[in-house]
């Protein structure tokens, strides 16, 4: 009996490694925290109430952006840990197995659970703001989509304690994913924590294509729509289009190692190269769905920085719908040395190629914007201005990727590492944090003091160059990527030595961006925000600081892009709009299942990972009795009545 | 907080307040984006389904073991049920309710015995030595037929929930909604079946 405990714990809790005690501990003595204080102060009922069922679209918004940096930080570590194993050669930090086990979490969880839960946050808190929305088209729909992505992610997470983590790459290549060669539970793993929060990505993708096409407010015509609102709609086409290829890819994969399908396995007619051409059809797009949302951030910070409406608004919509259309006929450009022949390569070389013409119209665009524009330098600008230099070397060094012949020299070296690390940290990272410090105001109703802000600013991209310049050149030297250890005559350990630093510096610049939020918290009551702090041009700033949950109490009008810039101008000749009486509010009321549907999604995918059926019976059972359930409730709404919004109102304005 | 209690759901109350958006024509079209994702999934599994249909590395081959009558009754049957779902719309577009739930019952009857039939010729063809794991173009045949089956069953669990709340509710806004979205979801699930035959059964045996 006790023989055969021992057994399963050996093979269920992975073992062996220190860094993985202190990971154990550490997780251990952060739940029994957050249990302690949660019940000391009594604090379990206003959980559930406030965050676990609600619907809010503003709440949901801020969690999936905690979650995301919290996934920052842990692919950060992976990231710190990998620069460290590479710093000196010979290094016996981290075996290959650990290593590969790193990339491949690292590579997962920076790309599905901190980039796209940061997009779906800022999403979340401004599209429905921005367009005089009072909520997103299906509130229930959406805290379901934050909570299956949560759930999934955890249960990504959980492979590095329990059972073991994937290993095979951020993109799972078969042979290497499949049951012959990672006979372990780290695939499935891999499968089920991106499968389960892959179905609220494509759920939210559908939710803001029917907000932003139902729900806008009067008088806002498509051409009179604001940048962000549009990228995020280009994005959300992407996410359609893209996110059941995705779907299928895994399921695929996953009926090869569980059920013994033949699909991409090396016997018995299945096809490998089936899976590498399924997995980039949807990973090359995830690329532009993460970057698109970054470029609507910068219209809107490059404008509102300026004071100056955007350059070439029309040519801005027109460049993105072409990114999104132009992005699904590339994705060859990532095995172009895999043998499909010179006619399909000529193809995809060139289709990678025209990208860069409505990218580039984007960037002389923001310039022009910028050209005779009143500048102000606070860190949402400065990040801005900080993406266009690394962005255009990032897209520059993709041009050079994307010459087929030339790519028989970059593939899978440390030249393509840097590429793509440029963009995804110059382009997408940079882009998020420009637009958290831009719209942190209007989420918490206080402002972040810029010194911190700045000293962040300068060590994370002083950082970033040391790190990723180097790699290029020692790409060109020969390194190759996902290599654990090298040697001293290989020459390349002054380059990586640099390298490392760089990533240091980085770490350095998130914990400044934690001491900043950290001491905006403490003296918040000094730092309150007003409506407007930035002197804004669109409609979220025209309501008060948070927003309250209804968002407008009265459905403004969208005529023009900068309505609330010329709402602004026209209050300062005297015109004012004629008074509106206030009308009872319809609210969607909180939920549950969302939460407990997803712990059952949580409950069938661990059920899956190890093989035990009577558990994902149980668990995707759980998930049918969530749906019925919900079916069958007709009870879900609500009207705010008219004093309630008065005197929110009064509250929140100071009684204007 | 007051959550002043609102006569919802049942009479929907229009005019309400200013800018307010028709839920119901909100649903549908997310459920038409919906369908364009389900869309999605199909193309891929036809996909990999043409990829790796010859793919039987020595074993047995699909096209001779089809046995065309099976599969005409299923699709007389299945067309029917569409035709039958769209009764049910009609009957409901008058406001009779018994007529309504009755056509839907016969939907669903149909339906059942649509997925006995594809159950039944599953069987068949893994006597014959043709299963899951035989080979590439076993596993893709019956990933991509049994996908669409599995989209049939489910929407005869829905199709029975919704029975029952008519049951229950009559023919509201709400109510009109759900059979508004479940009839677009049979009618596509008639269409991705249209296409089953053409490329798998009837390109297979040609
Ligand atoms: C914050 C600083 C970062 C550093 C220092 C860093 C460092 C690294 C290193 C050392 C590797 C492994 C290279 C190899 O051996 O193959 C890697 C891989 C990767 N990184 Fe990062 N990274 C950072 C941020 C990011 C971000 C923000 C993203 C995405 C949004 C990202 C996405 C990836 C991906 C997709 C891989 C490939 C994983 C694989 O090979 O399967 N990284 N990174
Ligand atoms: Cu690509």
């Amino acid at each position: 009996m006790l023989e055969g405990l021992k057994e399963f714990a050996s093979e269920f809790f992975v073992t062996g490694d220190p860094l993985i005690y202190g990971a154990m501990v550490a997780i251990g003595i952060t739940m029994i925290t957050i249990v302690a204080v949660l019940t000391y102060f009594k604090k379990w009922g206003w959980l559930w109430r406030n965050w676990l069922t609600t619907v809010d679209h503003k709440k949901i918004g801020i969690m999936y952006i905690i979650a995301s940096i919290i996934m920052l930080f842990r692919g950060g570590v992976d990231a710190l840990m990998m620069r460290l194993q590479l710093a000196m050669p010979n290094n016996e930090f981290l075996n290959p197995e650990h290593y590969n086990q790193v990339f491949t979490t690292h590579g997962t969880i920076m790309i599905l659970f901190m980039a796209m839960p940061f997009m779906f946050g800022l999403f979340n808190v401004i599209v429905p703001l921005q367009i005089g929305a009072r909520d997103v088209a299906f509130p229930f729909l959406n805290a379901l989509s934050f909570w299956l992505f949560f759930l999934g992610a955890m249960l990504f997470n959980l492979s590095f304690v329990i059972g073991g983590s994937p290993d095979a790459g951020w993109l799972s290549y078969p042979p290497l994913s499949e049951l012959s060669h990672s006979p372990g539970v780290g695939q499935n793993f891999y499968i089920w924590g991106i499968q389960i929060s892959g179905i609220g990505s494509l759920a939210t993708g559908i939710n803001f294509l029917v907000t932003i096409i139902k729900m806008r407010a009067p008088g806002m015509r498509w051409m009179k729509m604001p940048m962000f609102t549009w990228s995020v709609f280009s994005t959300c086409i992407i996410i359609l289009f893209a996110f059941p290829i995705l779907t299928v890819t895994l399921a695929l994969l996953f009926l090869d190692r569980f059920a013994g399908a033949h699909f991409f396995t090396l016997d018995l007619g299945g096809n490998p190269m089936m899976y590498i051409n399924l997995i980039w059809m949807w990973g090359h797009p995830e690329v532009y769905i993460v970057v698109l949302p970054a470029f609507g951030v910068f219209s809107e910070i490059v404008s509102t920085f300026s004071r100056k409406k955007l350059f070439g608004y029309k040519s801005m919509v027109f460049a993105m719908l072409i990114i999104s259309f132009l992005s699904f006929f590339t994705w060859a450009h990532h095995f172009f040395t895999m043998g499909s022949g010179a006619d399909v390569n000529a193809f995809f070389a060139v289709t990678t190629m025209l990208i860069a013409i409505p990218t580039g119209v984007k960037i002389f665009n923001w310039l022009f914007t910028m050209y005779r524009g009143r500048i102000r330098m606070a860190t949402p600008m400065m990040w801005t201005l900080a993406f266009i230099p690394c962005f255009i070397v990032g897209g520059m060094t993709g041009v050079l990727l994307s010459v087929a012949p030339a790519d028989f020299q970059f593939h899978n070296s440390y030249f393509l590492i840097a590429h793509f690390h440029q963009v995804l940290i110059g382009g997408v990272v940079f882009g998020y944090f420009a637009g958290l410090y831009y719209w942190w105001p209007k989420m918490f109703g206080f402002q972040l003091e810029e010194k911190l802000g700045k000293w962040a600013f300068w060590t994370w991209n002083i950082g970033f160059y040391v790190c990723f310049m180097p790699q290029y050149a020692v790409g060109l030297m020969g390194m190759t990527r996902r290599l654990s250890t090298y040697g001293w005559d290989t020459g390349w350990w002054e380059l990586n030595f640099v390298s490392t630093i760089g990533a240091f510096l980085m770490g350095v610049g998130f914990l400044f961006q934690v001491a900043q939020i950290a001491d905006g918290i403490r003296k918040y009551k000094s730092l309150k925000a007003s409506a407007d702090p930035w002197d804004g041009r669109t409609l979220e700033w025209s309501i008060p600081s948070p927003a309250p949950e209804y968002n407008f109490a009265i459905t403004p009008r969208g005529d023009d892009i900068d309505e609330w810039w010329e709402e602004k101008e026209r209050r300062a000749k005297g015109i004012y709009p004629p008074e509106q009486p206030l009308e009872p509010i319809h609210m969607p009321k909180n939920s549950g299942i969302p939460f407990i549907m997803s712990v059952f999604w949580f409950i069938a995918g661990f059920g899956f990972v190890f093989g035990w059926l009577w558990m994902a019976i149980l668990g995707l059972a759980g998930v049918g009795i969530c749906m019925i359930a919900r079916s069958f409730s007709y009870d879900t709404d609500y009207y705010i009545p008219v004093d309630e919004i008065k005197r929110t109102e009064a509250s929140l304005r100071g009684s204007v | 907080m007051a959550q002043a209690a609102a006569k919802h759901g049942e009479n929907h109350a229009h005019g309400h307040d200013h800018g307010h958006h028709d839920p119901q024509e909100m649903k549908i079209l997310g459920f038409w984006f919906f369908l364009i994702s389900d869309v999605i999934l199909f193309s891929v599994l036809f996909a990999t389904f043409i990829v790796l249909r010859d793919n039987t590395a020595g074993g047995p081959i699909l096209s001779e073991l089809i046995k065309m009558p099976g599969v005409i009754a299923e699709t007389f049957i299945l067309l029917t049920s569409s035709f039958t779902s769209g009764l049910a719309v009609l009957a409901m577009n008058q406001g009779k309710v018994k007529q309504l739930i009755s056509w839907l019952a016969v939907t669903a009857v149909l339906g059942a015995s649509f997925i006995a039939l594809e159950v039944y010729e599953f069987i068949e063809l893994i006597h014959e030595g043709f299963s899951f794991t035989t080979s590439a173009a076993s596993g893709a045949f019956f990933t991509l037929v049994g996908t669409h089956g599995l989209h049939v069953s489910l929407g005869l669990i829905w199709m029975i929930g919704l029975m029952l709340q008519l049951k229950k509710r009559g023919i509201t806004d709400v109510t009109r909604g759900k059979i508004n979205v479940i009839s677009l979801y049979w009618h596509f699930l008639d269409v991705v079946w249209i296409f089953l035959l053409s490329i798998v059964y009837l390109l297979g045996v040609m």
